[in-house]
């Protein structure tokens, strides 16, 4: 329901994004039938038959990760705030040179299909797997829903649709092909929303560019022309300095625990490709969030922050009216079919990374022991492949108008705390031991939701009380260094020789690889 | 431990290659053994990484930390429109790039093929 009809015809059902809709939906439909053609096995279903090549899995990243907050969220904070909204454009960049430094190339090396491979490598298998898988859905579902419940309002504004049927076709689409596409199906799908979010977003920039000369300074000019310098100084939202802190760790650390991220690099042929591959995801990103600026300002200037409120309070419309000014309805339904590509990409890996936790590492590693036939396994995958899509469309609806953008921070903040210490620790430290990376993990997981709950976050912002018990809005401040130091305390009080012993062999693979790959 | 004398005889260090490794070991005047010289070499990338997340650590945070602590120096204005904090949040994605690179370039000179002389891949 547009509020000002004058300004916009977003909220109507329009032929031409209805029209880019079905495009894409076709278009990712038939590659997923191509891809289910190539996907018998539980390689080529969780890791694309490790075929991709580091640019196409560069850009598979970009796809994985970019979600629509990144695009619609920013853009409108900036809009609205001004300067404030860039620290979130750069917070969320941070965390890729981590994952190159750190993790990418030994966990290409260490594991087959999950992040949870790598940590059960030298320890007791059942314990870490019940531990990581556990962590895994944490983190998957905590995403899905934030993406869900977003997707809903973003399609229900720019289609028409209705917020349950909304949810619904998302649900579906992703299910689709993950099911019968797997891996292969998903880094398509990836491919071609990075590519088309990010083609998007230039030719949105250049139009902005163009009523400036060319000139992003001018356009910051005439944005604090009109709405004063204090644009472009830090405001309010960043009223405390430890805030900012502890969703800056969150994001850094939390981007090289996130599942769905992880499981990417063993689609690619070596550790080289997996390096390369986030050398590329990292440019890529990094140029779309300097992008964000120009649109964000651009839609300050060009559309004004009164009008971008007035049409959604979170200001998450900014760059579909933008596109609208500046290229008519036409333009409006391709930015408007963008969003929805970038939904579902990120909700297809989600999705693929939780089943994967699922079947391989709770059903085939801990129930069967490790030993499942391929066709067992394939079986298992798919079931909790439509398992967790109902799921998700079910929680989707039943978080209808419930503020959820904080879900998708405590997804981060779990995948920091709960995922990456462990992590770190079974591949860089020799003395960690099978009770140590289980207390670690599990610690992190319980110790940030619980202090999420007692979080203003949740105490003033959603429930309305006066004062929270705990200070800050993200616990990732405390649940990090706790994590870390539980993993190595209980590990010191618990060592495993055997753990130990196997460090070497660890190590040995970590630099050179899986011999029997 | 078998798997290790079996790798390391099939596959024997070429020459060059060998020099390539042995040149990432530092103050060492033998050629020390296939064991001693992975091991050097996984001191060296575990120190090469650490350095380099606390290069961005340091970058990011030390933005956040301007954010907090030096409003008016991030208001003040380099050229008219660009504010000294517009540009700061430039610089730290610019900086993200840097260094990645870095580390690409460090990889692929020296890690890698220090690692084929050890029978890597």
């Amino acid at each position: 329901m547009p509020v000002n009809e004058a300004v916009t015809t977003i909220g109507q059902p329009s032929a031409i994004a209805m029209g880019f809709f079905f495009l894409f939906i076709s278009i990712t439909l038939g590659i997923t039938y191509w891809a289910a053609r190539r996907t018998s096995t539980t390689e080529q279903f969780y890791a694309a038959g490790r075929s991709i090549t580091a640019a196409q899995n560069g850009f598979a990243l970009a796809g994985d990760y970019m979600s629509a907050a990144s695009f619609l969220g920013i853009a409108g904070l900036v809009s609205t705030t001004g300067f404030d909204g860039l620290i979130y454009s750069t917070g969320w960049l941070v965390g890729w040179p981590v994952v190159l430094f750190l993790i990418a190339e030994p966990l290409r090396n260490l594991g087959r299909y999950t992040f949870s491979d790598v940590v059960a490598l030298r320890f007791r298998q059942t314990p870490v797997r019940i531990a990581a898988a556990t962590g895994t859905l944490a983190t998957v579902v905590l995403y899905l829903i934030a993406q869900m419940v977003g997707a809903g309002g973003l399609i229900k504004l720019m289609f028409g649709l209705s917020y349950e049927q909304a949810v619904v076709v998302v649900g579906c689409a992703m299910i689709a092909y993950v099911l019968f596409g797997g891996m292969i199906a998903t880094t398509w799908v990836q491919i071609v929303k990075a590519v088309l979010l990010l083609a998007g977003a230039a030719i949105l920039a250049l139009m902005v560019l163009m009523r400036f000369g060319m000139s992003p300074t001018a356009l910051f000019a005439a944005a604090a022309e009109r709405y004063g310098a204090g644009v472009l100084a830090p405001g309010k939202l960043v009223s405390s300095p430890l805030d900012a802190l502890s969703l800056g760790l969150a994001l850094m650390f939390g981007t090289a625990g996130l599942p769905h991220i992880l499981m990417r690099f063993y689609t690619v042929p070596d550790a080289r490709a997996a390096r390369t591959s986030v050398f590329y995801a990292t440019g890529l990103i990094g140029l779309f969030y300097l992008m964000t600026f120009i649109l964000g300002f651009g839609a300050m200037v060009l559309v004004g922050p009164d009008t971008i409120r007035a049409v959604d309070a979170g200001g998450n419309m900014a760059a579909p009216l933008l596109a609208e000014l500046l290229g008519g309805t036409p333009f409006l339904g391709f930015i408007a079919a963008v969003a929805f590509a970038t939904i579902l990409a990120v909700v297809a890996g989600l999705t693929l990374s939780g089943a994967a936790a699922l079947s391989h590492d709770l059903w085939v590693s801990v129930v069967r022991g490790g030993h499942a036939e391929s066709g067992e396994q394939l079986a298992v995958a798919r079931l909790a492949t439509i398992g967790l899509g109902v799921v998700a469309i079910a929680l989707g609806i039943t978080f209808k108008g419930q503020n959820v953008a904080f879900m998708v921070s405590l997804a981060f903040a779990i995948a920091a705390s709960g995922n990456f210490p462990a992590l770190v620790l079974s591949i860089f430290w020799s003395r960690c031991s099978t009770a140590g990376a289980v207390s670690s993990m599990v610690f992190g997981t319980l110790a940030t939701l619980v202090l999420i709950v007692v979080s203003p976050t949740v105490q003033v912002d959603l429930l309305g009380n006066a004062s929270a018990w705990f200070p800050l809005k993200n616990p990732a401040l405390v649940t990090i260094p706790l994590s870390f130091a539980v993993g190595v305390i209980v590990s010191l009080a618990s060592p495993e020789r055997g753990a130990a012993e196997r460090f070497a062999v660890l190590e040995r693979r970590l630099h050179l690889g899986a011999a029997d790959e | 431990m078998a798997s290790r004398r079996k790798r390391a005889g099939v596959r024997p260090a070429a020459g060059t290659a060998a020099r390539a490794a042995h040149a990432t070991v530092r103050g060492s005047g033998e050629p020390p053994d296939h064991e001693q010289r992975l091991r050097a070499l996984a001191r060296e990338r575990t120190r090469v990484g650490l350095a380099l997340t606390a290069a961005v650590f340091v970058t990011y945070f030390g933005f956040i930390g301007a954010v907090a602590y030096a409003r008016e120096a991030l208001g003040a204005l380099v050229v008219p429109g660009l504010s000294v904090g517009i540009l700061a949040g430039a610089l730290v994605i610019v900086a993200s790039w840097l260094l990645t690179w870095v580390y690409v370039r460090w990889a692929n000179d020296r890690y890698d093929p220090a690692l084929r002389a050890l029978g890597g891949r």
